[in-house]
């Protein structure tokens, strides 16, 4: 499985989480789990996917997602999951 | 599964306090580039290191994006020059060509430093050794990503004192040499006792001749994130305190281990070291005397400064050493002075003397680093300086260094403008009491004793 974390961090609006998954959709990459929060309107989402079945590369979505997220005034960071699991797990 | 909180936290150390891995180093041997005529040694040299490290930038690069986390550094270390140069080098004008190679090629492949422009002359110095160090003043005139090392004293060997000597006329002339540009050619020499065979930081890099034949080692940063992490524990006591550093080493290093195999598998190297350092900058908040200061401390220098300071050296090492299959180096916290907002501020302050860094230098990495005195300074006084701080490496069995920078055209109260990472350094007053006598006595001083330890 090619795990990766995508966070999405900015000003809240209408349908930030619509348009990110509409965009992973497309591309064939599945969502694993979903968390967020909205503190004094800021918007804070955290996601898990799994690119295993998408056809697209890693640095192709990267820069993909920052267009989507500029559009939305967010800003959108596409992370391999070694680094957390690196971080915090022994 | 990762959640949430962990993932903001180490966001948050990534993009508000500084966190990064500061830099890959390819240790890179040239044992089989020697050959007698100076024009095939220098091609073969190029050749060597432009094959072995022609992807360092773009992997390292890609393992920055992939993961989200700067790698700020690339560089490349080889095998002491001094070594190297021998059969082919008769003047230290030949060898001289030879920096000018190193800097071409690191230039093509785009490193930010090439390190190993090096003699290793702790007991003796062969004839090429001399030549070499006497070629360091043209070598760092005439070159820009080249960086030197001279290692003068280990505790095994005692301290080679006509090379102490040497170095201080050496460091002058470099000065000299670049005085346009505030004397920055010794930013980039460091004289060394106890130098480490894999150390990924400059000026100090060089490839041991006892390492494998490339090898990839990383140094980790992130004075922040542990500065971040101690504000949190304002008031508890040194057991919390201890705590919260060895965590914060230990998050930090973790990444330095990772970035280190990820390379190590893309470029087909082996793994070598991971360097625990705490490495400041110049940007604000990337500080080690700001870390200082948060254990309470008014300033960096003040009482108490060599205890707080011994006390994160040794739970950083504590943190960093399980979060690291091999670590090596120097692993510790450096206390540049031009590199370290914080230094530079208790400097100017009047906090932070010449004396109290050497004290400090007893109980962490390396040395009197980034140091810029009078341009005046003697050359003998310099070699004092240097002697003084060989000398509390070899007693105490570590890694010291120094790497101060005469700046001519400038005295105390005037300040020396490097640019960079190097930064910029308030010039401190050197005590000008003479040890003439003393440096230009000749010989070696003598191994000391490691028994009646008390």
């Amino acid at each position: 499985m090619k795990k990766i974390i995508i966070t999405v961090v900015g000003k809240d609006t209408v349908g930030i989480i619509a348009k990110v998954c509409a965009y992973l959709a497309e591309r064939k990459i599945n969502i694993l789990d979903i968390s967020q929060t909205i503190v004094s309107g800021y918007f804070n989402m955290m996601m898990i996917v799994d690119m295993t079945a998408s056809d697209v590369h890693f640095s192709e979505m990267c820069d993909e997602l920052d267009k989507v997220g500029e559009e939305m005034g967010v800003s959108i960071k596409c992370q391999k999951e070694e680094i957390f699991d690196m971080m915090h797990r022994i | 599964m990762i959640n949430q909180r962990e993932v903001l936290e180490t966001n948050a150390m990534i993009e508000k306090e500084n966190l990064d891995v500061r830099t890959i180093t390819m240790g890179i041997s040239l044992l089989d580039c020697i050959d007698g005529d100076l024009n095939k040694l220098n091609d073969n040299i190029y050749k060597k290191i432009y094959d072995s490290a022609k992807d360092l930038v773009s992997v390292g690069d890609y393992i920055a994006k992939e993961y989200g986390v700067p790698i700020v550094n690339k560089r490349i270390s080889v095998t002491p020059i001094g070594l190297v140069g021998g059969a082919a080098c008769k003047t230290p004008s030949d060898f001289a060509t030879i920096a000018r190679t190193l800097d071409k090629v690191a230039k093509d492949i785009g490193v930010n430093i090439i390190g190993g422009y090096s003699a290793l002359v702790s007991k003796g110095m062969t004839k090429a050794d001399e030549l070499l160090i006497r070629s360091i003043p043209e070598a760092l005139s005439t070159t820009e990503c080249v960086c030197s090392s001279v290692n003068v004293g280990s505790t095994k060997t005692g301290i080679n004192m006509d090379a102490v000597k040497l170095m201080g006329e050496i460091i002058k002339e470099t000065a000299l040499a670049t005085k346009e540009n505030d004397s920055i050619g010794c930013s980039k020499l460091v004289v060394l006792c106890n130098a480490p065979d894999d150390n990924p930081f400059m000026a100090g890099a060089f490839h041991g001749v006892t390492e494998a034949d490339r090898i990839i080692n990383v140094g980790v940063s992130g004075p922040g994130v542990v500065k971040t992490a101690l504000e949190k524990v304002r008031g508890e006591d040194f057991e919390t305190l201890c705590e919260t550093i060895k965590k914060t080493a230990f998050k930090v290093t973790r990444v330095g281990q990772l970035v280190a195999k990820e390379a190590s598998k893309r470029l087909g190297v082996p793994f070598g070291i991971v360097d625990l350092s705490l490495a400041p900058t110049p940007a604000v908040g990337d500080s080690v005397a700001d870390i200082l200061c948060e254990i309470g401390l008014e300033r960096a220098g003040a009482p108490g400064t060599t205890a707080a300071l011994a006390l994160l050296n040794d739970q950083v090492k504590k943190g960093g050493v399980m979060a690291s299959s091999y670590v090596g180096g120097l692993s510790g916290a450096f206390i540049p002075v031009s590199e370290d907002q914080g230094m530079i501020d208790s400097v100017k302050d009047g906090a932070l003397t010449l004396e109290k860094l050497e004290a400090m230098t007893c109980v962490c990495s390396v040395g009197l680093d980034m140091i810029a005195i009078p341009g005046d300074t003697k050359d003998t006084t310099i070699s004092g300086i240097i002697a003084d701080e060989m000398a509390i490496g070899m007693v105490n069995q570590k890694t010291t260094a120094v790497r101060i920078i005469p700046v001519i055209g400038k005295g105390v109260g005037e300040q020396a403008v490097f640019g960079g990472l190097f930064g910029y350094a308030p010039i401190m007053p050197v005590n000008t009491f003479s040890c003439d006598a003393f440096i230009n006595r000749g010989g070696r001083i003598p191994a000391p004793i490691h028994s009646f330890k008390n």
